[in-house]
């Protein structure tokens, strides 16, 4: 991992279009910006693994679901 | 009746909730980076339900255990709307609208009424190039990773 130290509103350039703000730093509390073209897609990573937990939590579902819903 | 037959290879596939199912070829659709967290998991058919719901099950072809309940999220949250990336779009060669089934991963649990769907991470199907793939949208308060079922307010599909 490359690790590059900033200070409040120094920025890094990843490629030629994606720029990284450090916008405040505020305790544990880092605000940072992100300036990248639309189709470069940013996400927090903890969205990620929600999802995967959450695909994985569906996957559980026993197969006898169906005769439940028949129940119903 | 069609004669149009043996086109397509047809299989016999072992499914997690509807036992053996016969299967074409051309119902395969390959989503390229897999699910989220299944990575791997690259060849899907989405089979129907016999039921009058908005319900679908989404099964690996390769995996019997591999097999999710999805629906359609029109059914349970009616201004469920949004965009595709041009990204997404070109990866999955959509050129009209039509062609597209967005589909969402439901949590069943014990009740109907306790189970959520997915609407942060839709799986968005392309029919006629038989191509998908989970994109996730923008984290906001419209696009919840677990929206509850009970809410069944559009028309069926």
């Amino acid at each position: 991992m490359l690790v590059l130290s900033r200070k409040k509103d120094e920025s890094i350039m990843i490629g030629d279009q994606i720029e990284i703000k450090i916008l405040a730093v505020e305790g544990e509390q880092i605000k940072i910006g992100i300036v990248a073209p639309k189709t470069v897609k940013v996400h927090r990573s903890e969205v990620f693994e929600a999802i995967q937990a959450q695909n994985r939590e569906a996957l559980s579902a026993s197969s006898s679901f169906l005769e439940q819903l028949k129940k119903k | 009746m069609s004669s149009f037959k043996g086109a397509y290879k047809r299989m016999k596939i072992a499914t997690k909730f509807l036992g053996e199912v016969e299967i074409s070829e051309q119902d395969i659709l390959t989503f390229e980076h897999g699910l989220l967290g299944l990575e791997d998991e690259k060849k899907f058919v989405i089979l129907p339900i016999d039921a009058d719901l908005p319900l679908a099950i989404l099964q690996s072809v390769e995996h019997t255990e591999i097999g999710f309940v999805v629906a359609y999220p029109f059914a349970f949250k009616k201004d469920y709307s949004f965009d595709i990336s041009e990204d997404d779009r070109d990866q999955l060669q959509i050129e009209k609208e039509e062609d597209v089934l967005t589909y969402s991963i439901v949590t069943m649990k014990e009740t109907f009424q306790e189970s959520t769907i997915n609407l942060l991470a839709p799986l968005i199907v392309n029919m006629d190039k038989k191509c998908g793939k989970q994109i996730v949208l923008q984290d906001n308060k419209s696009y919840p990773l677990r929206f509850p079922m009970r809410t069944l307010e559009g028309s069926a599909k």
